[in-house]
C-alpha cells in the first residue's frame, strides 16, 4: 500500500507537544553569557556618541560594543554595495530597531539592564517614512551613493500606448499592499559557542547550510570547522532567511569573550528588528472589452525596501512582475518596478514573497473589469483563463513558463461546493433590508510560482546552488536514516519525507527517520522556502531511495539465487514474484549489504547509501479558486468572514492533513493580512504598531472554519508531481476576501479598498453614503 | 526593548495588616495582585517599583459572600472565580457576564477584580460594571476602612481614589436579582480590550456606563438619566456619547467611537429587555 496520499499522523508530533523539542533557546551551555542590543529609537539620527561607561561597571556585565569595536568586520551579508547594513550602526541610525550597541553579560537580566544603562547621543535627521515622502521632490536622503531613494528602476518593459489607445474600455487602479511584520512564535535566537576547535552556531534559521557557507566566507574561516546547528524551529514564513545581524555579533562576541554567547529576541524587537514582508504599491491600467475579456495589462510596482536594501527584498517585485498575469491568457503585459528606501525595517521575504502581492493586483483587477462592464466576476475569470490545454504557456516573463493547471476546472470544484445562486439571491434579500448585515461574495483564481527551483534562480538570491540535498542509508538493521538539506521549521518534513522513502524502499514508515538542520550531519543543503521542501527537496529522497532500492535488490537477487528483475519486495520481505516462499527480510539484506563476502561479484560493502542532489527543470506553479463570503454591519463596518471555500491544486498530496494545515495556515495569514494586520509608522518613521497589543494577529476565535476541495494536475518537472503548498494560502486568501468586502459595498459605488479593510474604514464609507 | 523588568525586592503578605505594614514600611513599593496590568508595565520598563508586595495568597480578600442587599466580592476575586459564581450569576448577571469577557481564560485564571479596578484602565471592562451598578468600593488603610462610590473612585488616567498606603479589600455590588441587563463589547480580535464598550442595568436603578470613551472609567450620566426619567432606547443611545472626550488610536478616532458608543447602548438597551 502507497504511504504517498495517506494521512499519516506527525512523527514530529510526540516531541513537540509533550514539551520536549529543542529550541535553540532551550540551549544553554555551561559558561554560557546573554547578549542584549541597544536599539535606535530614532528614524534617522546621526550618532554623536555613545556612552557605554555605565553599563561596562555594572557587575556582570562582559563586553559593550559599539561600532568601533566591529571595525575589522564587514557588513551584514546580502547588503548591496554602498547601501550596507552595519552590524552595529555607525555614523548614522537609520531606523527604529537599527542596532546601536551590543551588551553581553553573565545573566539575561543584567544584560537588560546595561542595554539601558548605555546613553545614546542622537541629532535627527529629517526621515522618510512612507513611499510619498521617499519620492518626493526635496526627499531627505538615506543612503548618500543613491541620488535620491530609488535603489532600482525599471521602467515598462513594453510601450502599451497602442493597445490602450485602440481598446474598448479602460480603467485604472491604485492598490497598497500594506507592510506586513512575519511574527512566528519563535522570534530570532541565536547561540555562537566559539572555541579552539571552531565555530558552532545554533540558529532558529530555515537553510542552515547556507548560513554555514555564508558565517565562514564572513569571517573568514573554513567551512569545515564551522559548524551550523538549526534545531526545532518555531516558525519562519520567510524571515528566516534573513542573515540577521545579530547571527554575526554572537559569533564575533563569542569569539573575543571566549565562552557561547546567546541571544534571544524579545518580542518587541522582534516586531521591529525580524525584516517585514509585503509593502509594495502598484499601479495599474487595463484595457478590456465589453464582454470582460482583458486586452492589455500595465502594472508598476513600487517596492518599499525599508532603510537597507537586501539582497531577497530587491527580488520581491521582480517576483511579482513575473506573476502579474495570474491564471489569465493576457495578449499584452507591460511591468514596470521601483526599489525604494525609508526609514523603516527592511522587507524581505514574507510567506508568499512577491506572489501574493501579485495575485491581489491581477485578482482585483478582473473584479474591476467585472464591475465595468457588469459581467459577473466567474464569466470573466472563465473568459479569460488559460485554457487547460494552453501548457506550457510562456508568459510576458522570462521567469515564468506556466507548465501545467487546470484554472476553470478549479473554478468549477470550487462552485460545487458554493450556492453561488442562493448567494446571490440572498445578497440582494439583504440590501433591500435595512436591519440585515451586508452580504458579500469574493472570488479568487489564484496561481503562485514555486517549488524554487531550477538552475540559477537560487543562486539570484546569494545562494549556493537551487538543487536540494537528500541522503538516504539504510542501517545494518534494515532501518534507514534519511538526510535531508531542506531543513524544516514546522512543515512536517520529518513525516512527509519518510512517507516517500517508505514507499520507494519498502521499509516500514516506523523504521525510517528524517534528520536535517546539522552541517555536521548533513551533506550539504539549501533550505526551506519557496514552496520548494517536497517538491525539490522530497523529489531528492525519492531519487535516492529509488537508487538504494535498486541495489538492494541486486543483493537480494544474489541471497536468493535470482535475477534482479524478478525480486519484488512486500512487507519488508524480498521475494521472487509469484513466489513469496522463497524470500529474504530487508534486515537480512541490510546486514549482508556490510559483509563483503555475502555481497555479489563487483559490490562493495555500505552500497545502500545514497546522496543526491535534486534538481529540477523548472518552477512550479501551485493553483487554486477560493471564495469568501463575508457580512458586514452596517452600523459598525465590522467584517465578518461567513465562509471560506478552498480548492487547491498541489499536484500529488503526499499527506492530506499536512496539506490543509498549511492551507490552513496560510490562508489565516491571508485573512489577517485582508483584515487585521499593517504594520505602519507616523510621518516621522516611528514605527506604531510595534507590538502585539497594536499589531493585530488574529487568534483562532477570529477566524471561520474552512471548506476545503481539491483538483490533482500533476507538476511535469518532478517524478512526484507535488507542486509544494507552503504559501499557497496568503496566495490566494487577501484578493478573496478584498473581492468579497468590495462586493458587499459595490451598491455604493465602491470600486476597491485598501487592506485591512478595518470597521473604521468601512464605517466612514458606509457614514458617507448616508 | 521588552520582555525583562528592572530589578526589584519581592515581598509577600500573609495578610492585610502585614500588606501595610510592608507598604508603609517600602519607598516606592507596589502591591501584586493577577500582576497582569502591573506586571507587563514593567516589563515595558513603563513604572519600575523597587519593591512587589504580592497579596495574592491573602485569604481574607478572596470570594464572594452574600450580604443582604449587596453581595461582598473580595479584591483578590479571580475573573475567573467571579465568572462561574452562582450567587454572582443570580444577584448580580451583570457582573457575571462582563467577567467572562475579560481577556482569555489565561488572563480571568489570574486577573482579580480588585487589580482591575485599582489600575483604573478606561478600557477595561468591570469598571463599567462598579459604575453601571453603583457598587462600593471598601478600602482599608492605616487609618481604618473607608468606603467610595464607584462614581468617585475613577479620578485620572489610571489613578484611582486608593491611596499609596491603601488596599482595596472588597467591593460591594447592590443585589440586582432578577433585572435585565446588557454588555456590548466592540473589538477587532475577540481577546482584546474593548475599543468601546457598554454596560447597561436595568431595574429600579439604572445605569449605563461606557469602556474607553475617556481618559477615565465613566458613567454615561445624560443617557443614564433619560433612561431613568423612561426615554425610549433611540433617544437614551443618541446621548451615550455626551460630554465624553474619547481617545483616537489606530483602530478608531474619536468620532467612531462616539458612534460606536451610542449603536452599542442600544444593543446593550434591547439586550436589558428595554424597548
Ligand atoms: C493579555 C491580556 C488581556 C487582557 N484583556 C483584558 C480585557 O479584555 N478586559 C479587561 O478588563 N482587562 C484585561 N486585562 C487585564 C486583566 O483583567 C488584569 O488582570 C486586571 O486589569 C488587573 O488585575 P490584576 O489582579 O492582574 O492586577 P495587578 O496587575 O496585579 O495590579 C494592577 C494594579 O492594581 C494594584 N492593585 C492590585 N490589587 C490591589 C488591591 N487589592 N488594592 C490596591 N491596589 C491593588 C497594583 O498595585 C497595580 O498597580 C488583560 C490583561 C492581559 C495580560
Amino acid at each position: 500500500m502507497s504511504l504517498i496520499g495517506a494521512k499519516v499522523l506527525r512523527k514530529e508530533d510526540p516531541n513537540l507537544i509533550t514539551g520536549q523539542g529543542q529550541y535553540v533557546d532551550d540551549l544553554a551551555p555551561a559558561g554560557c553569557a546573554f547578549m542584549a542590543m541597544v536599539r535606535s529609537t530614532e528614524p534617522h539620527a546621526r550618532i554623536v556618541a555613545v556612552d557605554t561607561s555605565a553599563a561596562r561597571s555594572m557587575d556582570g556585565v562582559l563586553a559593550v560594543w559599539t561600532s568601533a569595536d566591529i571595525a575589522g568586520l564587514p557588513a551584514r551579508p546580502s547588503s548591496l554595495p554602498g547601501m550596507d547594513m552595519p552590524l552595529i550602526a555607525g555614523d548614522a541610525a537609520r531606523f527604529v530597531g537599527d542596532i546601536v550597541a551590543v551588551v553581553v553579560a553573565t545573566d539575561r537580566y543584567t544584560a537588560a539592564d546595561a542595554a539601558e544603562a548605555v546613553i545614546v547621543d542622537y541629532e535627527p535627521l529629517p526621515a522618510v517614512a512612507s513611499l510619498a515622502q521617499a519620492l518626493a521632490a526635496d526627499a531627505p536622503m538615506i543612503h548618500p551613493v543613491l541620488q535620491g531613494n530609488t535603489v532600482f528602476f525599471q521602467d515598462y518593459t513594453e510601450d502599451l500606448s497602442a493597445e490602450f489607445a485602440a481598446a474598448p474600455r479602460t480603467a485604472s487602479l491604485s492598490l497598497v499592499n500594506n507592510r506586513c511584520a512575519p511574527v512566528p512564535i519563535e522570534p530570532n535566537v541565536v547561540l555562537a559557542d566559539w572555541g579552539p576547535a571552531g565555530l558552532t552556531v545554533w540558529a532558529a534559521f530555515q537553510a542552515p547550510h547556507h548560513l554555514r557557507n555564508t558565517i565562514a566566507a564572513f569571517f573568514g574561516i573554513s567551512q569545515d570547522t564551522t559548524r551550523v546547528i538549526a534545531p526545532d524551529v518555531g516558525g519562519g514564513f520567510g524571515a528566516k532567511i534573513n542573515f540577521a545581524s545579530e547571527i554575526f555579533l554572537a559569533a564575533a562576541l563569542s569569539r573575543a569573550l571566549s565562552r557561547p554567547v546567546k541571544y534571544t529576541q524579545t518580542r518587541s524587537e522582534c516586531m521591529v528588528a525580524m525584516f517585514h514582508g509585503r509593502a509594495q504599491e502598484h499601479k495599474v491600467d487595463v484595457a478590456f472589452d465589453d464582454s470582460g475579456k482583458i486586452l492589455a495589462l500595465k502594472v508598476q510596482v513600487t517596492q518599499d525596501q525599508g532603510a537597507y536594501p537586501d539582497a531577497t527584498g530587491m527580488g520581491l517585485p521582480v517576483l511579482t512582475t513575473a506573476m502579474s498575469a495570474g491564471c489569465y491568457k493576457i495578449p499584452k503585459v507591460a511591468v514596470s518596478w521601483r526599489n525604494v528606501v525609508t526609514n523603516t525595517t527592511p522587507v524581505a521575504a514574507y510567506r508568499g514573497a512577491g506572489r501574493p502581492e501579485a495575485s491581489y493586483m491581477i485578482e482585483r483587477v478582473i473584479d474591476l473589469v467585472a464591475d465595468e462592464t457588469g459581467v459577473d466576476p466567474i464569466e470573466v475569470r472563465k473568459t479569460n483563463f488559460i485554457p487547460a490545454d494552453g501548457f506550457p504557456y510562456q508568459t510576458h516573463s522570462p521567469l515564468a513558463v506556466y507548465d501545467s493547471g487546470n484554472f476553470a476546472g478549479a473554478l468549477d470544484e470550487l462552485l460545487r461546493h458554493v450556492d453561488y445562486p442562493a448567494l446571490k439571491a440572498e445578497q440582494a434579500a439583504r440590501l433591500a433590508d435595512p436591519n440585515a448585515k451586508l452580504l458579500g461574495i469574493g472570488f479568487s483564481s489564484w496561481l503562485e510560482i514555486a517549488g524554487f527551483g531550477p538552475p540559477g534562480s537560487l543562486e539570484a538570491f546569494g545562494h549556493l546552488a537551487s538543487w536540494e540535498s537528500a541522503q538516504v542509508r539504510v542501517q545494518p538493521d534494515g532501518s534507514a536514516i534519511i538526510y535531508t538539506g531542506a531543513s524544516p521549521h514546522g512543515q512536517g518534513t520529518v513525516t512527509t519525507f519518510a512517507q516517500i522513502a517508505a514507499d520507494q524502499l519498502g521499509i516500514d514508515f516506523e523504521r525510517i527517520s528524517v534528520r536535517h538542520g546539522d552541517t555536521a550531519v548533513i551533506p550539504q543543503g539549501i533550505g526551506t522556502m519557496g514552496s520548494r521542501a517536497v517538491a525539490v527537496g522530497g523529489e531528492g529522497v525519492k531519487t535516492a531511495s529509488t537508487r538504494v532500492f535498486e541495489r538492494a535488490k541486486k543483493i537480494a537477487a544474489h541471497l536468493l539465487e535470482a535475477t534482479e528483475d524478478d525480486i519484488v519486495v512486500e512487507n519488508e520481505e524480498f521475494h521472487v514474484r509469484g513466489t513469496p516462499s522463497k524470500s529474504v527480510p530487508w534486515s537480512q539484506v541490510a546486514w549482508k549489504s556490510f559483509q563483503p563476502l555475502e555481497l555479489p561479484a563487483g559490490m562493495e560493502p555500505g552500497s545502500l547509501d545514497a546522496t543526491v542532489f535534486q534538481q529540477v527543470p523548472n518552477f512550479s506553479f501551485p493553483s487554486g479558486a477560493y471564495c469568501c463570503v463575508v457580512e458586514i454591519d452596517r452600523e459598525t463596518g465590522e467584517v465578518e468572514i461567513r465562509n471560506m471555500y478552498l480548492v487547491d491544486d498541489c499536484g500529488t498530496v503526499i499527506n492530506p492533513m499536512l496539506v490543509e494545515g498549511q492551507v490552513h495556515g496560510g490562508v489565516a495569514q491571508g485573512i489577517a493580512q485582508a483584515l487585521y494586520e499593517h504594520m505602519q509608522y507616523d510621518e516621522s518613521g516611528v514605527p506604531r504598531t510595534a507590538t502585539l497589543m497594536d499589531y493585530l494577529v488574529p487568534a483562532a476565535p477570529d477566524l471561520p472554519g474552512y471548506v476545503s476541495g481539491r483538483t490533482v494536475t500533476l507538476n511535469p518537472s518532478n517524478t512526484l508531481g507535488a507542486k509544494g503548498v507552503g504559501e499557497s494560502g496568503s496566495v490566494g486568501a487577501p484578493p478573496a476576501v478584498i473581492n468579497a468586502v468590495v462586493d458587499a459595498l459595490s451598491h455604493l459605488g465602491v470600486k476597491h479598498i485598501d487592506m485591512p479593510a478595518t470597521p473604521q474604514k468601512i464605517w466612514s464609507i458606509l457614514r458617507g453614503s448616508k | 526593548m521588552g520582555m525583562i523588568p528592572a530589578r526589584f525586592d519581592y515581598r509577600q503578605a500573609g495578610s492585610v495588616a502585614e500588606a501595610l505594614q510592608l507598604l508603609a514600611s517600602c519607598d516606592d513599593a507596589k502591591l501584586l495582585a493577577g500582576g497582569h496590568s502591573l506586571v507587563p508595565l514593567m516589563k515595558m520598563r513603563l513604572v519600575s517599583p523597587s519593591t512587589l508586595i504580592d497579596i495574592s495568597g491573602i485569604a481574607e480578600l478572596q470570594g464572594v459572600t452574600d450580604a443582604g442587599s449587596v453581595l461582598r466580592v473580595g479584591a483578590l476575586t479571580r475573573h475567573r472565580v467571579v465568572e462561574r459564581s452562582q450567587v454572582v450569576a443570580q444577584h448580580v448577571p451583570l457582573l457575571a457576564h462582563v467577567a467572562g469577557l475579560v481577556g482569555d481564560p489565561q488572563v480571568r485564571n489570574r486577573g482579580t477584580i480588585g487589580g482591575s479596578l485599582v489600575h483604573g484602565d478606561p478600557a477595561a471592562d468591570l469598571p463599567s460594571v462598579a459604575l453601571a451598578t453603583g457598587a462600593t468600593m471598601v478600602v482599608t488603610g492605616s487609618g481604618g476602612e473607608r468606603r467610595i462610590a464607584a462614581s468617585d473612585f475613577f479620578v485620572d488616567f489610571l489613578e484611582t481614589a486608593v491611596g499609596p498606603d491603601e488596599i482595596l479589600t472588597a467591593i460591594e455590588f447592590p443585589k440586582r436579582t432578577g433585572a435585565g441587563f446588557g454588555y456590548e463589547k466592540f473589538v477587532r480580535r475577540s481577546m482584546d480590550y474593548a475599543i468601546v464598550g457598554v454596560a447597561v442595568q436595568a431595574g429600579e436603578q439604572p445605569g449605563i456606563a461606557l469602556v474607553n470613551m475617556g481618559s477615565v472609567p465613566r458613567r454615561a450620566d445624560a443617557a443614564s438619566r433619560a433612561l431613568a426619567s423612561g426615554a425610549g432606547v433611540d433617544a437614551v443611545a443618541a446621548l451615550a456619547a455626551d460630554g465624553t472626550n474619547p481617545p483616537e488610536d489606530l483602530n478608531a478616532n474619536a468620532d467612531y467611537r462616539r458612534h460606536l458608543a451610542s449603536v452599542l447602548t442600544k444593543r446593550a438597551l434591547l439586550a436589558a429587555g428595554y424597548r
